[in-house]
């Protein structure tokens, strides 16, 4: 009954806008209204971490070795006695960074393939065709090769960290636009065919102002859904390229790296297997309710239902 | 129906030299040596011969073309000589590996065998799990059962199979001693007992690929489910008073399964990419440790052929679901 109360006043509250709009309708959704909060609880911690927390991510205690945890470390100590919650902290900045900049550059490459394709028709069929192709190309393995061919110059080039962040934001990025790009495309192509796009044609607008000012916003809600997602995809792919060693350089800790030294003493200390693996798992589970909940909020057809 | 299928497979043909060809340019573009393992007292004369005895030193049109010949010509008759003991492909040139200076065709064959029965049996697993859940969710929308299986499935989907792995190794063989951690290669099925074993030692592989497919082609199955529930023809089976049973199984899932062979087949690249993880944990010897160790070794034969596989497989495996598709709906035939 208040459910029903609540819609009549988002219906026909006076002040009401669109955005506000979807923030009343995303809050309904409990799951991405938690998974939001735990995803930002982690973006602060990871941020924040490193001025906070006492100990440094590389700083060996060789007497503190092997700890379990304890009040000092919460989440107990490796085998060089480095404190595994400054790891943990140092790796997660590096996992979400790589995360937030390889679902931009998939997010810029998707977006501008699919409303180039949806467009212009007579592009339309070779890029769903060089869509299709990137579709059907076996992405992990492709990406081991790339990191393993382009890892040496880059780092001559760049320094060992940051070449390295530059090929996996860039690997990432060019290996996961397909799916940002046919949404978009399908979009655009309902788009065109709407009075407003056809009136501004017809007064002379030129087709780039056309994309800029008419088709773009009224795309937006699914580009964001897609990049919630390619956050999510991007951190699993940085975390199993580290995994199987083919990621940042051995002592420049991220989550998939951590993971991986860790399994090494899985007999003797199942628990470090956790953390890393709980982290990544749970910034990807707060992203994907968090996507589910966006797309609701953004769907004027389910909002207010 | 037979002219369609012909149309899909003229359509992968090309696709699949592109892709050859993307590897290709992508293994030759990239700035490292093959030669950088050969000690630096060797003199540069004799490292230039030792180039050109790898096929290093022609352009790049005539070693891809005498990979593709390699590849699609020598390699077919290769098979051909085993099957029926001919000898068409004496004295010819097979890709060789330059790790272990034999085919690389060889260890292939006796490696895909294991890529195949996991990632199969896993998708078996995961679609007999998945459908019916998929299905009851959907008929009983927003009980609890439904949401419990739409928050279970979402954990599955964000679980990475690299995390899932380690788990059930500590949980089922460091705790519960239940199945091996690692899976023993040279284990030989010749009786009930061995058969058993080789079911244990496949039971944690397969359920870790498992869990990732069941998550999420259950989802992609509830809402095709809720989708076709509404549907014009559900309303009018059940007036023509056909029992709940068939209006469900036979008429509902028959217009569901539609887009959830799509997924399936969409999803196999990310189930192949999973699969080279979960046998680099339980050191499984399929093709994916096997490209793993070909990248340590800067390989680049295998490397190029390894990935060509998956690609063909990936490509193999969307054409069989365009083909069932068209037996699903019959309007896509006469597109």
């Amino acid at each position: 009954m208040s459910n029903k109360i609540n819609n009549q006043e988002i219906l026909f509250s006076p002040g009401s806008t669109y955005w506000g709009d979807v923030w009343l309708q995303f809050k309904k959704h409990k799951g991405a209204l938690l998974g939001a909060l735990i995803f930002f609880g982690i973006v602060i911690t990871v941020m924040l971490g490193p001025y906070l927390w006492p100990f440094e991510p590389n700083a060996i205690d060789i007497r503190s070795r092997n700890q379990g945890p304890s009040l000092l470390h919460p989440f107990g100590t490796d085998q060089l006695g480095r404190d595994t919650f400054s790891r943990m902290i140092a790796g997660g900045q590096t996992s979400i960074t790589v995360g937030l900049a390889a679902m931009f550059l998939s997010l810029v490459l998707g977006t501008f393939i699919g409303v180039i394709a949806g467009y212009y028709k007579r592009l339309d069929g070779v890029l769903m065709r060089f869509t299709d192709l990137f579709l059907s190309l076996p992405l992990l393995p492709l990406l081991l090769l790339m990191m393993f061919l382009f890892r040496e110059p880059l780092s001559v080039s760049y320094g060992p960290e940051r070449g390295m962040f530059i090929l996996i934001v860039f690997a990432i990025g060019v290996t996961s636009w397909m799916p940002t790009a046919r949404i978009v495309r399908g979009d655009v192509l309902a788009l065109k065919q709407r009075e407003f796009v056809i009136a501004a044609r017809s007064i002379g607008t030129p087709d780039q102002k056309i994309i800029i000012r008419h088709i773009l916003p009224n795309i937006l809600s699914p580009i964001l859904v897609s990049a919630t997602l390619g956050i999510a995809n991007a951190i699993i792919t940085e975390s199993a390229l580290s995994f199987l060693g083919l990621g940042f350089p051995p002592d420049f800790p991220t989550w998939g790296r951590l993971l991986n030294d860790a399994v090494d003493y899985l007999q003797l200390h199942p628990e470090r297997v956790m953390w890393p693996g709980l982290a990544i798992s749970l910034t990807v589970l707060s992203i994907n309710f968090l996507g589910d909940g966006l797309r609701d909020a953004l769907d004027p057809r389910i909002r207010g239902r | 129906m037979f002219d369609y299928t012909v149309r899909r497979l003229l359509i992968a043909v090309p696709t699949l030299v592109i892709i050859s060809l993307v590897i290709f340019l992508v293994l030759s573009l990239a700035p490292n040596d093959p030669m950088a393992q050969v000690p630096l007292t060797v003199p540069p004369e004799v490292k230039e011969k030792m180039r050109e005895a790898l096929g290093l030193g022609q352009p790049l049109y005539v070693q891809f073309w005498k990979w593709l010949v390699q590849f699609f010509w020598i390699e077919p008759q290769v098979l051909i000589d085993y099957y029926f003991g001919t000898n068409y492909s004496e004295d010819k040139l097979r890709v060789i590996s330059w790790q272990t200076r034999a085919p690389v065709m060889d260890t292939v064959v006796q490696r895909l065998p294991q890529t195949l029965w996991v990632v199969g049996m896993s998708y078996v697993v995961a679609i007999a799990i998945s459908i019916p859940i998929g299905i009851y969710s959907a008929y009983k929308q927003y009980s609890i059962f439904d949401q419990a299986g739409t928050f279970i499935t979402m954990v599955g989907y964000s679980i990475p199979p690299f995390f899932t792995g380690p788990l059930v190794i500590v949980i089922f063989a460091v705790y519960l001693e239940w199945f091996p951690s690692t899976y023993d290669t040279l284990h030989e099925v010749n009786n009930w007992e061995s058969f058993i074993i080789q079911l244990k030692q496949m039971f944690l592989p397969v359920m870790v690929l498992a869990i990732q497919g069941t998550a999420q082609i259950s989802r992609y199955m509830r809402s095709a489910i809720l989708d076709n529930l509404n549907q014009d023809y559900v309303r009018t089976a059940r007036a023509k008073g056909l029992s709940e049973s068939i209006v469900i199984l036979v008429h509902v899932l028959r217009n569901s399964m539609i887009p959830v062979i799509t997924v399936i087949a969409l999803n196999l690249p990310l189930i192949f990419g999973g699969a080279i993880i979960t046998e680099q944990v339980f050191k499984v010897n399929g093709i994916g440790q096997q490209l793993i160790l070909a990248i340590y070794a800067n390989d680049l034969p295998t490397i190029q052929t390894l990935t060509f596989i998956f690609a063909f497989l990936i490509v193999f495996f969307n054409l069989v679901a365009d083909v069932l598709y068209a037996l699903l709906d019959p309007r896509i035939r006469y597109e």
